[in-house]
């Protein structure tokens, strides 16, 4: 850590994991209630667990985002951050409704919650990923605005870089697409039209730029490849994840009502959003390969190359096996999407905000360059044992959704969806053992946190 | 990377691309809302059901419906597709309201079930005309058969 002010990346990483936390034991609910039908029914309905795991989901990114951005912008800018204060009140702020609207969904029904937050008035929430109610959603406009401020100001007063220059690209884009959540007409295609505005925009365009900015940061430091190599990467990489993802939208728009035509360029623009993705594989692998230093933080070099191959399978190859308007014809909305869903979240989203967590953690935390080796083992431990089960978590899913669309959608004698629910269940029951895998590979990531603390850190080989 | 391959030349790449294909997006997006009221069934939005189908929006979002269904195959997975049920239950606002109403309050054990809302005539009779709304939009022949 070179400037003070980074610090303040260090709440916003605590909060992430503990919202991960949260997230991943709402997961298990909602997968044993895919089995045992009345598991915590009625006080847990599953839209209600469902809520709460994509709401901390999304929290956790949003807050892990603001403090990579908060650690690396001073950082590639060289100077202090613009206001200290701000980014600290921000995320005091951010905790609580965040923290608030979960409790919301827990303790009081969804239709009580809309009311005793006056959802009439501006009526946004009941769409999926944006039911918050509004007045949280007004809150996390303004805690992006004061944090979009800040981030600009220090990159204003400072060094531009490439690395800060996407990261703010992606951060600006992420604020304004977030805006189509509060356009919510009665007209359903409409709705459903913009809502990907939000949604696609966001996980298939601009929150690739802020992984992308993350991911060479990182190579920058822990490789001490030449800077200039690295960001032409980075221009290359992200110049085709939009060339690809806006017109990519269009997978989206195949079955909501829109004209027939999305079905080529959805078809066409999304089949090759595998691209930027291979090429992120290559670019991690390569720079690694040539590196000009050993860094001895090992295990933020393996959440880095995780990152790289995960987000190539999960968003890229389980992306592409359904998005072809013939194929999706089948697939659309069965679990074949859960299963893409889950991977390439875990891989793109997830794992790079575990490898900027990895490689800033330790210096935040007074080191000069990483954590002792017992600690960095028992994280290499955790991100195998995550790892490993959410490619299971995924190939069980693919399994279900697979006989899924066969039984209900292609067969002879189409079934209906309980019935076909029914037959799969062998699947949800392996998916939930894999969850739970991926529990034990949580808690042993977070006793990394605390083991080994007081052994000497970590040096390079050579 | 080739030398002959500068940064600038992918900084190029990476502003006029994203900005040609944002600008055929924005083109495209001009033409499907041009296209639109041919198909987005609207006229049931501006007919005399147009507030009763607004109001069953309302409940089906303040009730989170989307959180265990899908709608035109976007939601969640938990529960059947719901943009062709009024098709599915036999063309009938009846057969949803009276499934909706019949819905046990503890659950049935061992199996999913959905919760009882306690909903009114007039709010059932909302939902089912939203129902049948949706189901009316031309979503190019999907769902591939009646199960949704």
């Amino acid at each position: 850590m070179k400037y003070q002010s980074q610090s303040v990346a260090k709440l916003y990483f605590i909060a992430a994991i503990a919202l991960f936390a949260a997230q991943i034991l709402f997961g298990l609910i909602m997968g044993l209630q895919y089995v045992v039908g009345d598991f915590l029914f009625p006080e847990i309905p599953f839209n209600v667990a469902r809520m709460v795991h994509t709401n901390t989901l999304i929290v956790w990114m949003l807050m892990a985002f603001m403090g990579a951005a908060y650690y690396l912008v001073p950082e590639e800018a060289e100077t202090e951050l613009f206001a200290p204060w701000l980014a600290t009140l921000m995320f005091w702020i951010f905790l609580v409704a965040a923290g608030l609207t979960v409790a919301g969904y827990l303790l009081v029904p969804y239709a009580t919650l809309a009311e005793l937050t006056m959802n009439e008035l501006w009526p946004t929430m009941g769409r999926e990923f944006l039911e918050q109610p509004t007045i949280t959603k007004l809150g996390i406009v303004i805690v992006a605005l004061a944090f979009l401020f800040n981030i600009g100001m220090t990159i204003l007063k400072g060094r531009k870089t490439v690395v800060n220059l996407v990261m703010l690209l992606g951060l600006v884009g992420l604020a304004v697409f977030f805006l189509f959540a509060f356009y919510n007409p009665t007209n359903v295609v409409m709705d459903k039209f913009f809502w990907w505005w939000t949604v696609h925009l966001w996980v298939e365009g601009v929150w690739e730029l802020i992984l992308g900015a993350i991911l060479a940061f990182v190579l920058i430091k822990t490789t001490g490849v030449d800077r200039e190599v690295i960001e032409k990467w980075l221009y290359i990489i992200i110049a085709m994840t939009l060339i690809t993802g806006i017109i990519g939208t269009g997978h989206h728009f195949f079955w909501i009502g829109t004209p027939e035509y999305w079905q080529w360029w959805g078809s066409i623009f999304s089949a090759m959003e595998p691209i930027p993705f291979f090429m992120m594989t290559v670019f991690a692998f390569n720079m690694v390969n040539k590196r000009r230093r050993e860094h001895p933080n090992k295990v933020a070099i393996l959440w880095a190359l995780g990152t790289a191959v995960m987000a190539f399978l999960g968003a890229g190859v389980w992306g592409f096996l359904h998005t072809l308007s013939p194929v999706n014809y089948y697939t659309h909305g069965t679990q074949i999407t859960a299963a893409h869903g889950h991977m390439a979240f875990y891989g793109a989203y997830v794992m790079i905000n575990l490898t900027i967590i990895s490689y800033a953690m330790p210096l935040l935390r007074g080191r000069n360059a990483a954590n002792p080796p017992k600690s960095q083992i028992l994280e290499m431990w955790a991100f195998w044992l995550m790892t490993v089960s959410m490619v299971f978590i995924t190939l069980f899913l693919t399994g279900a959704g697979i006989l899924q669309a066969y039984l209900q959608r292609m067969g002879e004698n189409p079934q209906s969806f309980m019935a076909v629910q029914d037959q799969i269940a062998l699947f949800y029951w392996l998916r939930e053992i894999a969850g739970v895998v991926f529990l034990i590979g949580l808690v042993l990531y977070i006793a990394s946190f605390f083991v080994g603390q007081k052994d000497p850190e970590a040096v390079a080989a050579d | 990377m080739a030398e002959a391959f500068t940064k600038s030349m992918a900084r190029n790449i990476f502003y006029g691309g994203s900005a040609f294909f944002f600008l055929l997006f924005l083109a495209l997006t001009f033409d499907t809302m041009g296209q639109l009221p041919n198909r987005d069934n609207r006229a049931a939005l501006e007919g005399e059901l147009g507030p009763v189908i607004a109001q069953g929006k309302a409940l089906w979002e303040n009730n989170d419906c989307i959180g265990c269904h899908t709608l035109l195959g976007e939601g969640a997975y938990f529960a059947p597709e719901l943009g062709n049920v009024y098709k599915r239950f036999g063309n009938s606002t009846d057969a949803i309201k009276g499934f909706i109403l019949s819905r046990p309050k503890d659950g049935i054990p061992g199996r999913r079930s959905m919760p009882q809302f306690n909903f009114n005539d007039e709010e059932l009779t909302a939902l089912a005309e939203f129902l049948k709304y949706v189901s009316e939009i031309n979503t190019a022949g999907w769902p591939p058969n009646i199960q949704g």
